[in-house]
């Protein structure tokens, strides 16, 4: 331990053995995500399993522009958080700060779009309630609740993911890594990816199925 | 060290005793509120438990009172059903499920590894913070109105009808839940990366063993337990359809939703007590733990199980007969692992050089209350009985016997056992062994009566009840009142003996185990040196205690 790393932590031996800690413990929370995320998925599997047609007809009405748009824009931000902790990993630390800045701007660029897409289902009556549209069974309003809740959560989480990033930004720019320490970077990298891989999943649920069968 | 002046030369000539984490790092508040040492994180959540404790124990002591006369007496059946609430949602978030996780664990399960801390220290204190925001915000709306739909918040009762702080109670239970998942986080974590030299995985603590088996349930079962506290809260928030079926929803589901969460939070329950009490009966009985590999996977198995077997609270649900049988039969499977480590502790005991202090006591005491509640939970388990019993007292008794009968009791023995580790003292001896008798006499005169009580049909959560009950709750309440002076005792000779109980050895029991091989109470970070394991866990000999007892050099 002659040259200890600056970043080394007293309970650890070596950096090595600080970084897998840290890829394990980033891996059980993205476990517990995962579960997090599965009530709400198993809420929608249980109701669309009841009310097939209402689902249906409830999901005829998500703007699927926005939605495709958004899946682009946040595979993008995956690819560039990718390369990001590449360009960490080459020591390259002008191109990690670009690609996280650009990572960031896509996110935020996705927030946009959502916050657009919202405005409309507002305008169109989609909010549960007593002013819901009427023109839709009355069970198309759980595929909203859990719309609402689902997108909601998720952009949470994308907005987290901004603070996340930035800091992460601000960080670089005090050159605070280099290719012999960037687990942080490579941490934020898989909680990104997880993001993503949410969206993945939403996007056909909500906008996707049976849209264009019935 | 800064340069010796005069002044601290002489200061340290006169206080000889080593460093420790008490001492290092300063007395202050700011240095307790701002540590990142595991140990000292320990001791928070201790004194918060034992707040959250109180508060709960009174609830239940009313709820007795009100239970010695058939008529609704003493309080009104709508606060009665904001004190079993109370009751129910302090004990089970705010006491049992960190009990022996965040205070003994955090306290010993780095030091068994030969560990300086856990892996994230910060994260550590964090959920400190988390759980007592939460416990607060349950605090808040106890004090400000009381919440009357129980500890299982079921639809659509808490999202429609209940006019009670559901939502406060929620959100108090949803925040506390991120600290237990970051403690699970941070228990896998160490387990895996933080072992000292040597120290296999088949060379770790049976409790390190069950610790790690209940972080897994707590990482993977909490998060949904607040995903669905947070749409039942939505629900009642903006009165949209998701639970209640005058909107369309599914009652069920909720219920589906809870218990997939509450019954693996069961064995968050009784996994870490399972695993104290194999630490007290190998070093009791002087015996190498019998089948260590069995014990330590019967801990696994009964964490993976866990998971499958929450349709069993709901067999009068109305959900699918078919669902049924298979809960019933998984919710039987779960007795295996259990009942295979009753009986390895029993073997381990079997001509063992049995001592009976203080630990001791309540490990034994453990396996009997442990066994009764397990063997009752059969009865449960299968449909057709549960039909007859379902929410009555049979069933309020049979998790007390698991809950306070064994985790409870286990908690109390891991106290014990491991005192003189945390303050360097020891406790009175005597006193000891009669509060363990005091617990296990109160214990079981409140609860066993309740047995009785619920299979002859008396209800449970209600305030009022048929007169032929009353000898029976007579009795509960009588072994209630037992019951809180053994645990009013131990609070009161703990407290004595941080100043006048006599000043601990390195290891006073003559245990194995690392966390023995340090001072009591151990340095900041917790070894001199990183120790190096070479050999399997409960190296006890029968001849060494022979000799030790010989030269009354047991303590106790």
């Amino acid at each position: 331990m002659a040259d200890a790393h600056a970043a080394l932590q007293e309970q650890f031996e070596e950096m090595p053995q600080q970084k897998e800690a840290a890829t394990l413990g980033m891996w059980a929370f993205l476990a517990t995500e995962v579960l997090f995320f599965g009530a709400m998925f198993m809420s929608y599997i249980a109701y669309r399993n009841a009310y097939p047609h209402a689902f249906a007809e409830a999901s005829h009405h998500t703007i699927v522009l926005f939605g495709t748009v958004n899946t682009a824009i946040l595979l993008t931000s995956s690819l560039t958080m990718a390369l990001a902790v590449h360009a960490a990993r080459e020591n390259n630390i002008k191109w990690l700060f670009r690609f996280l800045a650009i990572t960031i701007f896509l996110a935020l660029a996705f927030l946009a779009v959502k916050g657009l897409e919202y405005r409309e289902d507002l305008r169109e009556h989609l909010w549960p309630g007593p002013h819901f549209k009427p023109e839709l069974p009355p069970q198309a309003q759980i595929f909203w609740v859990l719309y609402w809740i689902m997108t909601g959560v998720h952009a949470l989480h994308v907005t987290v993911g901004v603070g996340l990033l930035s800091t992460m930004a601000w960080l670089t720019s005090r050159r605070k890594f280099s290719a012999d320490y960037y687990t942080p970077i490579e941490m934020s990298g898989l909680y990104w990816h997880f993001v993503d891989i949410i969206w993945i999943f939403l996007y056909p649920l909500l906008y996707l199925i049976q849209r264009y069968s019935s | 060290m800064n340069a010796v002046t005069p002044a601290a030369s002489v200061e340290t000539s006169i206080e000889r005793a080593p460093k420790n984490y008490l001492t290092e790092g300063g007395h202050t508040l700011k240095s307790w509120l701002l540590t990142t040492d595991h140990k000292r994180i320990g001791l928070l959540y201790l004194f918060s438990l034992l707040f959250y404790f109180t508060i709960a124990a009174i609830a239940a002591a009313m709820m007795r009172m009100e239970l010695i006369t058939p008529q609704g007496d003493m309080v009104t059946s709508e606060t009665y059903n904001k004190l079993f609430t109370i009751h129910g949602t302090l004990m089970v978030w705010f006491f049992l499920i960190p009990s022996i996780p965040a205070v003994l664990g955090n306290f010993v399960l780095p030091m068994m590894l030969g560990a300086r801390d856990v892996a994230f220290p910060k994260l550590n204190l964090l959920s400190w913070y988390l759980f007592n925001a939460g416990g607060l915000l349950a605090l808040y709306a106890v004090m400000f109105g009381g919440v009357d739909t129980g500890w299982t918040f079921y639809t659509p009762y808490s999202s429609t009808y209940s006019n009670s702080h559901v939502i406060a109670m929620a959100a108090g239970v949803f925040i506390a839940g991120f600290g237990t998942i970051l403690t699970g986080l941070n228990f896998i974590v160490t387990t895996h990366k933080l072992r000292a030299p040597g120290m296999t995985w088949f060379r770790m603590p049976l409790f390190v063993w069950s610790m790690y088996s209940t972080s897994v349930i707590m990482i993977l079962a909490t998060p949904v337990l607040a995903m669905t506290l947070a749409l039942m809260s939505i629900e009642r928030l903006w009165g949209v359809g998701i639970f209640d079926p005058k909107l369309g929803g599914d009652p069920i589901l909720f219920q589906h939703l809870f218990w997939f969460y509450s019954h693996p939070a069961v064995y968050i329950m009784i996994l870490p007590g399972m695993g104290v009490v194999s630490e007290l009966i190998t070093c009791f009985a002087r015996k190498p733990i019998f089948g260590y590999h069995f014990v330590a996977f019967a801990s696994v198995a009964i964490a993976i199980l866990g998971f499958l077997v929450w349709g069993h609270h709901m067999f009068t649900s109305g959900q699918s007969i078919y669902a049924g049988m298979v809960f019933s039969f998984l919710s039987y499977m779960v007795a295996v692992p259990s009942a295979i480590k009753v009986f390895n502790w029993t073997m381990t005991l079997y001509r063992g050089s049995i001592s009976f202090d203080t630990p001791m006591l309540y490990a034994l005491g453990f396996i009997g209350l442990f066994t009764v509640g397990g063997l009752t939970g059969l009865f449960l388990a299968a449909v057709g009985l549960d039909v007859h019993v379902q929410d009555t007292y049979f069933v309020v008794a049979h998790f007390h016997y698991i809950m306070v009968g064994g985790m409870v009791t286990a908690f109390m023995g891991g106290l014990h056992y491991w005192w003189p580790k945390i303050t360097g003292r020891l406790y009175p001896e005597k006193l000891g062994r009669l509060a363990a008798l005091t617990i296990f006499l109160g214990f079981n005169l409140t609860f066993f009566p309740q047995f009785v009580l619920g299979y002859l049909g008396m209800p449970r959560r209600y305030h009022a009840y048929a007169p032929e009950f009353q000898i029976y709750n007579v009795m509960s309440s009588a072994g209630a009142s037992i019951l809180g002076v053994g645990y009013l005792l131990p609070l009161i000779y703990f407290l004595w003996s941080l100043k006048y109980g006599k000043k601990a050895t390195a290891n006073p029991w003559k245990a194995t185990g690392l966390e023995w091989q340090t001072t009591s109470p151990p340095p900041k970070h917790n070894f001199v040196e990183t120790p190096v394991v070479d050999g399997p866990p409960y190296q006890y000999s029968a001849e060494a205690a022979e000799a030790e007892f010989k030269k009354g050099e047991i303590y106790g």
